[in-house]
């Protein structure tokens, strides 16, 4: 940062607000139609202008984070959203509108202005159909490659049979994997069933001897239709459960935030103020669980070590899980959450479960500086993670990392802070960040961030305590049913676990949603894995991979 | 227990004959069960098959298998609380071909089963199959999605299914020690043909979709054929 007063992008009014005016001049010539979404206006263009918009908004207008890219079949037209916004500002927001033709879906690739663009537009080829030109690899993503019809689209068949094949891999020691022109490399899968790819991950390599010289990952073991099954549910009851199963480190308090952030927003609910504080602290709770699994198993990753560092970390979520139980009923699959507030108060007697909390907080410091000792002032731990799996902040944003991650070089991006939400604005704690750029500053960004959760939590404890006995509101009133008005368009994120977890609704008038589109930040940060691995030796694909912290459940949804 | 009863001293000789082996100084930790079945004959009679089953269930190699939201309480069933191991079930192998035992923790989708069917093809017998987890039982949550399999069973047979979305690691545990009852009584789901087998590509009825697919498949790849109406 300078010290001069920092310069507007064009179209940004001094109060931090977004002038669409300005924009819309900016795009003059590209700009068909203006419509107007919940969180932000759209800008609708022609499909061949894709990159030319997108590059001029980023260099011009600042907008440098393309968090989600939304496929969707009308009855007359298919329909790219690409939502745009800025890493500095995350509440300044701009969607970009593609429609094109049902009979010819094909649109500009983006990939050449956002680098994340290219598994966005892979997984809306795949799922809906809409054709990406100039795409440098548009092949499907989720579904296998032999696939009959596009499972989103309106037309799609479900009972009709498909036959997926079970391609035998190339053996890495013969003679026909080497790549054409380096006869030296090697072929070598890693997964889709193998210990340090937590879960079903399969990453295709190209070794040179023990360097890695090309990796991709192939997804879609774990794709199990969350967004199919969001749009077949009703809005007050039936989807909330399914949030819980996107990341399921424990991480489904987060998630479920998301889902009723962004339903919230869209039917206009209230929340009460003490409903905000309960779902802050358990956030927390649940965003504890997941750091410490991620941290457990980035250890036996590095050093397999199935004994320490991971059993100390199961330890410790058992007791996080335990609180969660006590309020939730549950100790993974909460579905605590409800539209305009939560589903009960807190666990009677309330001096018992506030004393949990804070002896768990108490007692979870001390552990967090076991952690200290036994990673981050490691040495052998240190050997392995200072410098590898670089990952420069500008590629980052390329890439729209968000979470630790992002974090973790450098890019001071917190929705819970830049966007508020809940009672997240009332607290006093601080973002974490570091500008290692390596695995080692990822690691070390999730240790300091549940010292903080920790503090949120005690914070919220003692807010809890104090509230006044009559005015305990867990939910506002809530019409049964919910139908938002037909064509409202939101999308909306909450800071989940793996970083920003995003959710595009658009309403038809009924009480399921037209379309349901989750934003995963595993799945972009993912991508970034190439960035990260390559010309590395293998071990640190791996670690880098670990550091990355992804959940399948919510990669492939 | 019985017939093996008389081939046995009475237990008071059994330990005083034990007490003159050990020598004096030794805690009754060493008069273990298995000491005490001994006796003074360090020989039993029993069937060699009963013999392999009660050492199976004891010592079960778990292969180290994640696939969705329960295998999160499946490492927690490994974990310190509720520690699997003192049930001699706590060694997970990362290879199929050193594992005895599969614990299929989650949804399993298209893209995936030809994998399971593989992962347990290249298990040694005798293989034994925990199902973890409504999914595996119907497909849970997901059962209408459209890239569900209706539970393991369409693919490999199942021994124990374990219910609960996700179970905790206590069900887990128990639904582990009713497996390891079994395996001690040499029972194991028999091997049948399931709905969902791999295949070599020619060898499937060419229908319209074979046709379709026939440039993109070799006749010699294995693949798995979806009916999803008739399963
Ligand atoms: S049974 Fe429930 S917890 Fe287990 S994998 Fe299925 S959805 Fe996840």
């Amino acid at each position: 940062m300078s010290l001069e007063q920092p310069e507007l992008d064009v179209g940004e009014r001094p109060d931090g607000g977004l002038d669409y005016d300005a924009l819309a001049d900016l795009l003059s010539e590209y700009v068909l139609d203006r419509e107007q979404h919940i969180n932000c206006e759209a800008f609708v263009i022609r499909p061949g202008d894709v990159p030319a918009v997108l590059s001029t908004l980023r260099d011009r207008a600042g907008f440098d984070h393309m968090s989600c890219l939304t496929a969707q079949e009308y009855r007359d037209r298919y329909e790219s959203i690409y939502h745009l916004r800025k890493y500095d500002d995350p509440t300044q927001e701009l969607s970009i509108v593609v429609p094109t033709a049902r009979d010819d879906p094909t649109s500009e690739s983006a990939t050449d202005v956002f680098d994340t663009a290219n598994w966005h537009e892979r997984e809306a080829y795949d799922l809906v159909g809409i054709e990406y030109e100039d795409h440098p690899d548009l092949r499907r993503i989720l579904m296998p490659e032999t696939w009959q019809g596009h499972p989103l689209s309106r037309d799609y068949n479900q009972d009709q049979p498909q036959i997926v094949p079970l391609r035998e891999y190339p053996n890495p020691m013969d003679k026909r994997t080497e790549a054409p022109d380096n006869a030296d490399t090697m072929f070598l899968n890693i997964g889709p069933h193998h210990p340090a790819t937590h879960g079903v991950l399969h990453l295709k390599t190209i070794l040179d001897g023990e360097q890695v010289l090309d990796v991709d990952p192939d997804i879609g073991y774990l794709h199990r239709c969350e967004e199919q099954m969001c749009q077949q549910s009703t809005y007050r009851h039936q989807i909330m459960p399914y949030p819980d199963r996107w990341d399921y480190l424990s991480s489904g308090i987060l998630n479920e935030w998301a889902y009723a952030r962004t339903a919230e927003d869209l039917a206009d609910l209230e929340v009460p103020e003490y409903a905000q504080v309960i779902r802050t602290m358990s956030a927390e709770m649940c965003r504890i669980a997941s750091h410490l699994l991620a941290v457990g198993t980035f250890a036996l990753d590095i050093y397999g070590d199935f004994t320490a560092i991971f059993m100390y970390a199961v330890t410790d979520r058992e007791k996080v899980e335990k609180l969660l139980e006590d309020l939730t009923g549950q100790r993974l699959m909460f579905n605590y959450l409800r539209l305009g507030g939560v589903a009960w108060d807190l666990p009677e007697p309330r001096e018992e479960y506030f004393e949990n909390v804070r002896s768990f907080t108490e007692q979870f410091r001390e552990s967090l500086t076991e952690y200290h000792d036994m990673l981050s002032s490691n040495e052998l731990f240190q050997m392995r993670v200072i410098d590898t799996g670089i990952l420069p902040p500008e590629e980052a944003k390329r890439y729209g990392c968000t979470g630790p991650v992002a974090r973790g070089s450098g890019i001071d991006y917190d929705l819970r802070r830049d966007d508020p939400y809940g009672y997240y604005d009332e607290l006093e704690w601080d973002v974490v960040t570091d500008d290692g750029c390596d695995n080692y500053s990822r690691a070390l960004v999730r240790l300091n961030e549940m010292e903080q959760s920790a503090r949120i939590i005690d914070q919220c404890v003692d807010i809890l305590e104090n509230w006044p006995v009559d005015d305990r509101r867990i939910q506002s009133n809530v019409p049964r049913t919910l139908k938002p008005d037909p064509d409202k368009e939101i999308y909306r994120a909450v800071e989940g676990a793996k970083g920003e977890l995003g959710i595009y609704i658009r309403a038809d008038g009924t009480e399921r949603p037209a379309r349901f589109k989750i934003r995963s930040p595993s799945f972009c940060n993912l991508q970034s894995l190439e960035v990260m691995s390559e010309g590395e030796y293998i071990p640190d694909l791996i670690a880098a991979l670990g550091s990355l912290d992804i959940v399948l459940g919510e990669v492939d949804r | 227990m019985s017939d093996e009863d008389q081939l046995h001293d009475t237990l008071e000789q059994a330990q005083s004959t034990q007490e003159a082996r050990m020598g004096t100084g030794m805690d009754e930790r060493f008069n273990s069960k298995l000491r005490q079945a001994f006796g003074t004959s360090p020989f039993m009679l029993t069937k060699f098959d009963k013999f392999m089953n009660w050492v199976r269930g004891n010592s079960m190699f778990v292969l180290l298998f994640g696939i969705a939201c329960c295998s999160i309480e499946m490492m927690h069933h490994y974990g310190t609380k509720h520690d699997v191991d003192r049930f001699g079930a706590g060694v997970p192998r990362a290879s199929p071909r050193q594992a005895d035992v599969i614990i299929i923790p989650g949804t399993i989708v298209s893209k995936f089963g030809p994998r399971l069917k593989r992962v347990y093809d290249q298990m040694p017998e005798p293989k034994f199959v925990v199902s973890m987890g409504s999914c595996t039982i119907s497909g849970g949550p997901f059962q209408e999605g459209y890239n569900v399999i209706k539970g393991a069973e369409e693919i490999v047979p199942v021994d124990i299914h374990v219910p609960g979305c996700p179970p905790r690691p206590e069900a887990l545990v128990y639904g582990i020690l009713k497996m390891q009852e079994n395996i001690r009584a040499g029972e194991s789901s028999p091997v049948t043909v399931k709905p969902y087998e791999l295949d070599e590509f020619g060898d499937l009825e060419r229908d319209e979709l074979v046709q379709e697919l026939a440039s993109e498949i070799n006749e010699d790849d294995l693949v798995m054929r979806y009916d999803w109406v008739e399963a």
